[in-house]
This record gives structure tokens, C-alpha cells and sequence, in this order.
């Protein structure tokens, strides 16, 4: 997608119309005009709920993780190696149930790629856990305790020479390398480029350009796959972007949630200085995503700021404030934050409510939180969703799924700013009961 | 005199905890009363998370702390002088599962209390649970999972106990985010936690020590 001329010159209101625009109008070959209407028809629904309007019906978009490859009889390595199993399921489990957006492909991650990688950071299925579950993370110290000021002195040359090297096996030499702000002048390109002569620099080389080519292979099959369900369907994709709150980069992959939980005692100020020097890539890595894919919706999974997680005081004082200033940086350039937060956040409704943040330009999409409250507090100035529990979606009847999103529906949507989903990652569910829960969204949602 | 030790860990200041234990075993004093300090402290500090006003991070240093000091106690302890367990119980996230957070937090809040605690780790495969559960007479057994994988590992796992005839002698508790009373039902167990304070709470119900 490339931005007009005057981008610079655009206010953020302008730009989110700009990018909502583009983003119905997505330069698709549709199989039929039906379809093409079909398509815009349900972007339309996003931004009725993005505006707090009453949409024509309460969009429906569960989130969704292996279930397609359950509901069809295969395992989650069969999902993340054979592609044409991924493709398969994937338009037919949207065929058959018709949600409003599609599942993120992002989730189904090519395990192939990972061989390659030799990714330490998780296990996947056949590669440390069963070939029937989901890719889980290792819990760790991946960046170590003392190492905040390399970090925070230049976060590039860390990932590199320091993280790079300890969570992919196969980028073990880079740490061998010097950092590329090295190379400035022409007396200094020849000691640089030495490195690479070293017999496991061209090894890393080798492997890494067959990385590449295990990602273009996958990365084909997502696009073929997404492709043919917004061609034949009219379904658009649920989001264009990704980006994470700095706080839970440091924690979910770096220092870890309990390596963080000390730092937070031991060394307070390290802990803010590196959120705070996180705060530019997290924007800019969303920003050039979602310029490429053209749809203005960002995924930003949050975590360890949940109840329980923290005190309310280390919510608005270690949490909040690095995490606010990526979602202005985002809606600052007409994006729009759709933030999926994980487990329950009922003491943190009347922070995140931030009158700072303008009104109408994010998605709050909740999991285990009183939704009544998000609906009163947050509700009356942002679009919310989600909610529908995992254990319902895998244990309940059909009758019990029914009720659940009749009362949900009943007073969370009826003004419109909702979005009917699930409250995680769907990796299985009763078929009966998820059946239940796309016909109760089409009953009650209208 | 302890009370510096407790406050300190309450407080959690851990360089002063450990500066005081220091001083009080060079002193003499009795490494029981050091223990003693800090599970007064901890008792503190799990009513606080009860009531709301501590959390995970305060849980987990205020257990890291302890480890401080347990570790400076040790050359002075004879063995068994910890005193009488409460009971035995056996922890583990269930196959399939490699989540291992709350699961510690437990083990360490139960160890605190005063229980044994055989922690078998993560994934771990329903006939090591059965087997360990056996060997030590485990009064209780903990499964957690994050996953909703895990319901159907831990009801897998209730069904092996039972099929070894062990069900009779050990009370099942689930933990884990996705767990509620649907899940005790369908996996077959007895009862959930919703917390590191709740699982210790129906440790001390079930094999003593209930206060």
C-alpha cells in the first residue's frame, strides 16, 4: 500500500479515514459483485462499532488458533508443516462457519522454519510438545539481569550480538560479529567484513537464507490462504499489524515474568529506562506492517499487566505509561490499536478509560473482565468485545453457549460498540457449542 | 529476636533480610526462630494477596527472599529440624502443557506452609503423576494447566489415580487461568484455586493444618 503524497500533512482523523477507506476498498479480485458487497459490507460493521454506532449486526470474530485443523480431523503439526492441510481447513472451517473477520494465519506458525531457526524461545508441536497442541513458550531468563544497560544504550546492537544469539540456535555466530554501526567509514569495512569469513558466520549465512526461502513458503501459503477466503467469502482479514506494550516485551520474552517481577524490586529504574526506550519500535514496527498489508487494524496482545499481575499503583506508574504513549504514537499515524487483553482487567478499567486517548479510535477486546463495567467505563468512549470463555466454548451445551451470549449481547451491544469473540485463542471447542456461538451472535446481534 | 527479620521481608527489603539473618545466626540464634520469622512474614504477606492489597510480584519475591535466607540457614540446620510436615502433596502442569508460573508459585507458598512438596515440573506424562503419587502417599495432588488442552490431560490424569485405587486416599486440586467449577466436573478432581493463597488454603483443609 503506499500513503498519498501529503500523508505528512494529515491530521490522524484524516489518515484513519484515509487508511478505513483503503482498507474496504482492499484492491481484491472478488469471484462476484455479491461477494465484493459482502466484503464491504463487514468492514462496514468494523467501523460502525470503531465509531460507537449501531452496526447492521454485531460483527462476529472469534479468535482463532487450531480449531480449524480439530474440526477437520488433524493435529497441530500437520497444521504447521503441510501447507495444503493450513489452506484446506482454513477456507473450509471459514466456509462453514462465516465469521465476520478471518483468524490470524500469523498463528499458525511454519514449524519448518523454526527446524531451520532452531528457535529456543519455544517448543512446538513435535518439536518438544505434543503433536496435538499449540507452539508454548520456555519460560525464561533470555536476557539476563545485568544486561538492561546494553539494552537501553542501543537495543539494536543487543538483539543482535546478545538475544539474537541465545533464542535461535542458528544465530549463535552473530554474536561473533561487531555491530553494524561499525561500518561509517571506508578505513573501517574491511576489519567489519573479516567476521564473515569465519567458518560458522557462513554456516548462520547458509542456514539463514534457508530460512528465508521456509518463509516465503509459508508465507505464500497464509496469503493463498486469506486470499481465497476474502475472494470467494468476502471475509476481511481481522487485522494488518502487530505490536506489543513494552512492558510485557521485557516480560513475556526477555526477562520473563518472574525475572521482571524482580526487577521491579531490585532495579525500578532500569525497568522504566528500558520500557521508555522500547516505546519508538514498538510503533514503528506496526506502522510498517500494517502500510504493507493495508489494513489499519493493530493486534497488540497484552499480559502482565492483568489483575493480580500487579499492584493498581505499578499498573499507572510501570505499566500504563509507556504502553499509552504506543497507542497515541499508533492512532497518531490514523491506525487503529485493537488490544486483545489476556485474563482480567477489572482494576485497570478506569486507567485504561485515559481521557488522553481520543475517543472512538481502539478496540478493547476483553477476556476474563466484568463486562458491564468495561461496557460503563470504557464503552462509552472506546469500541469492546470479546469475552465468551474458552472452558464454555470447550465444555458448555449448546443451550448454555445460547444464554451466555444472549446476556452478553443483551447488555454490552445494544447501542452498538461491540464485537462478539472469544475471550483467547480458540484451539478447540465443541463443535456443537461453536456452532452455537456464531448462530447466537446472528439471533442476538441484529 | 526475629522481628527485624520479619518486618524486613514483609517490607521486602531483601538486602536488609539477609544482612539480618546474617547477623542473628552469627549471634546465635536459633535458625528455628529465623523460620518461624519468616513464615510469620509470609503469613503477612498471603493475607495481604487474600485481601487484595499484595500480588504475584510481591508473592514471588517474598518468596525469593526466603530462599535467601533458607539457603544462609542451612549449614546451622540438623536435619529435620524444620519440624513436622503438614502433609504431603505432589504438583505438577499436566502433559501437554509446559506453563510453569503459577504452578510455582504454589509449590513455593506450600513449601512455605510447612508442607512437603514433590514438584514433578511441567508436561508431565499421567503415569509419572500416578506413580509419584503412590510412592509417597501423597495426601494431595495439584494439576495446573493454562491451556484448555489441559482439561482433558487432567481429566486423563484423575482417571489414571482412580484406576490405581489411589482416589480414595488423595483430594485433586486444578489451577490455572481457563479453570472453573465446569472444569473440577469434567476433569473429575475435587476442587480449583484461584490462587497460589487458595491451593494452600485447600492443602491445609484436606491434610491438616487448617486454621
Amino acid at each position: 500500500m503506499t500513503l498519498p503524497d501529503n500523508w505528512s500533512e494529515l491530521t490522524p482523523d484524516e489518515r484513519l479515514q484515509w487508511r478505513l477507506d483503503a482498507w474496504q476498498n482492499i484492491p481484491v479480485e472478488f469471484a462476484s459483485s455479491e461477494v465484493a458487497q459482502a466484503y464491504r459490507d463487514r468492514v462496514q460493521l468494523y467501523r460502525d462499532v470503531l465509531d460507537l454506532k449501531k452496526p447492521a449486526t454485531v460483527p462476529v470474530a472469534p479468535w482463532i488458533g487450531l480449531l480449524p485443523f480439530r474440526f477437520y480431523g488433524h493435529t497441530g503439526k500437520q497444521a504447521y508443516y503441510d501447507y495444503e492441510i493450513f489452506k484446506g481447513d482454513w477456507f473450509k472451517f471459514h466456509e462453514e462457519t462465516r465469521p465476520d473477520g478471518l483468524g490470524l494465519t500469523l498463528g499458525v506458525v511454519p514449524g519448518k522454519l523454526f527446524d531451520i531457526l532452531d528457535y529456543n524461545l519455544y517448543t512446538w508441536p513435535g518439536h518438544g510438545t505434543p503433536e496435538d497442541t499449540c507452539y508454548q513458550y520456555t519460560e525464561q531468563e533470555w536476557m539476563k539481569g545485568d544486561e538492561y544497560a546494553a539494552l537501553i544504550q542501543d537495543p539494536g546492537t543487543y538483539w543482535q550480538r546478545t538475544y539474537l544469539p541465545r533464542v535461535f540456535g542458528a544465530m549463535e555466530p552473530f554474536s561473533m560479529l561487531p555491530p553494524w554501526t561499525d561500518l561509517v567509514e571506508i578505513p573501517f569495512t574491511a576489519p567489519f567484513f573479516a567476521g564473515f569469513s569465519a567458518p560458522p558466520v557462513k554456516e548462520m549465512l547458509k542456514k539463514l537464507a534457508e530460512a528465508g526461502d521456509a518463509a516465503m513458503e509459508w508465507l505464500q501459503a497464509a496469503m493463498a490462504a486469506d486470499g481465497r477466503c476474502m475472494a470467494e467469502l468476502g471475509i476481511p482479514q481481522t487485522a494488518g499489524g502487530a505490536t506489543k506494550a513494552p512492558y510485557d516485551t521485557l516480560g513475556d520474552t526477555m526477562r520473563g515474568t518472574r525475572g521482571l517481577m524482580l526487577d521491579k524490586f531490585r532495579q525500578p529504574e532500569n525497568v522504566k529506562a528500558a520500557m521508555e526506550r522500547l516505546v519508538p519500535q514498538s510503533i514503528d514496527w506496526a506502522v510498517r506492517s500494517n502500510n504493507m498489508t493495508g489494513n489499519p487494524i493493530v493486534f497488540i496482545p497484552i499480559h502482565k499487566g492483568a489483575d493480580g499481575f500487579m499492584s493498581d499503583a505499578d499498573f499507572k506508574e510501570l505499566y500504563w505509561p509507556t504502553f499509552k504513549a504506543v497507542l497515541l504514537g499508533l492512532i497518531e499515524q490514523g491506525l487503529v490499536p485493537w488490544v486483545f487483553v489476556e485474563g482480567s482487567y477489572n482494576e485497570r478499567l478506569e486507567v485504561i478509560a485515559d481521557e488522553d486517548i481520543p475517543a472512538h479510535r481502539m478496540i478493547w477486546m476483553f477476556d476474563a473482565t466484568d463486562m458491564d463495567r468495561a461496557k460503563a467505563v470504557v464503552g462509552k468512549r472506546q469500541c469492546i468485545g470479546g469475552n465468551v470463555p474458552a472452558a464454555l466454548f470447550a465444555m458448555g451445551t449448546p443451550e448454555e453457549m445460547d444464554a451466555y451470549v444472549k446476556d452478553l449481547l443483551g447488555k454490552t451491544a445494544q447501542d452498538g460498540g461491540f464485537i462478539l469473540s472469544s475471550g483467547i485463542v480458540l484451539d478447540e471447542a465443541d463443535p456443537a457449542a461453536y456452532h452455537a456461538f456464531m448462530q447466537a451472535g446472528r439471533k442476538y446481534g441484529k | 529476636m526475629s522481628s527485624g527479620l520479619k518486618e524486613a521481608v514483609i517490607e521486602l527489603r531483601e538486602e536488609d533480610a539477609l544482612r539480618v539473618t546474617e547477623e542473628e545466626l552469627k549471634g546465635g540464634t536459633d535458625p528455628l526462630i529465623l523460620i518461624n520469622a519468616c513464615r510469620e512474614a509470609m503469613d503477612v504477606i498471603g493475607q495481604r494477596f487474600a485481601d487484595g492489597q499484595a500480588f504475584i510480584p510481591e508473592l514471588i519475591m517474598a518468596g525469593e527472599i526466603m530462599q535467601g535466607v533458607t539457603a544462609r540457614l542451612k549449614p546451622y540446620l540438623k536435619a529435620d529440624a524444620a519440624g513436622e510436615k503438614l502433609g504431603t502433596v505432589v504438583m505438577c502442569t499436566v502433559q501437554g502443557d509446559i506453563h510453569d508460573i503459577g504452578k510455582d508459585i504454589v509449590v513455593t507458598m506450600l513449601d512455605i506452609a510447612g508442607f512437603e512438596v514433590i514438584d514433578l515440573g511441567v508436561d508431565v506424562p499421567v503415569a509419572k503423576v500416578v506413580e509419584t503419587v503412590r510412592d509417597n502417599n501423597a495426601q494431595v495432588l495439584g494439576l495446573s494447566g493454562l491451556l484448555t488442552v489441559a482439561f482433558d490431560s487432567m481429566r486423563a490424569t484423575v482417571a489414571a489415580v482412580d484406576e490405581a485405587g489411589l482416589r480414595a486416599d488423595v483430594k485433586i486440586m486444578l489451577g490455572g487461568a481457563p479453570v472453573t467449577d465446569a472444569v473440577v466436573d469434567y476433569a473429575g478432581a475435587d476442587a480449583w484455586g484461584k490462587d497460589a493463597v487458595a491451593a494452600v488454603e485447600l492443602a491445609k483443609q484436606w491434610a491438616g493444618g487448617a486454621s
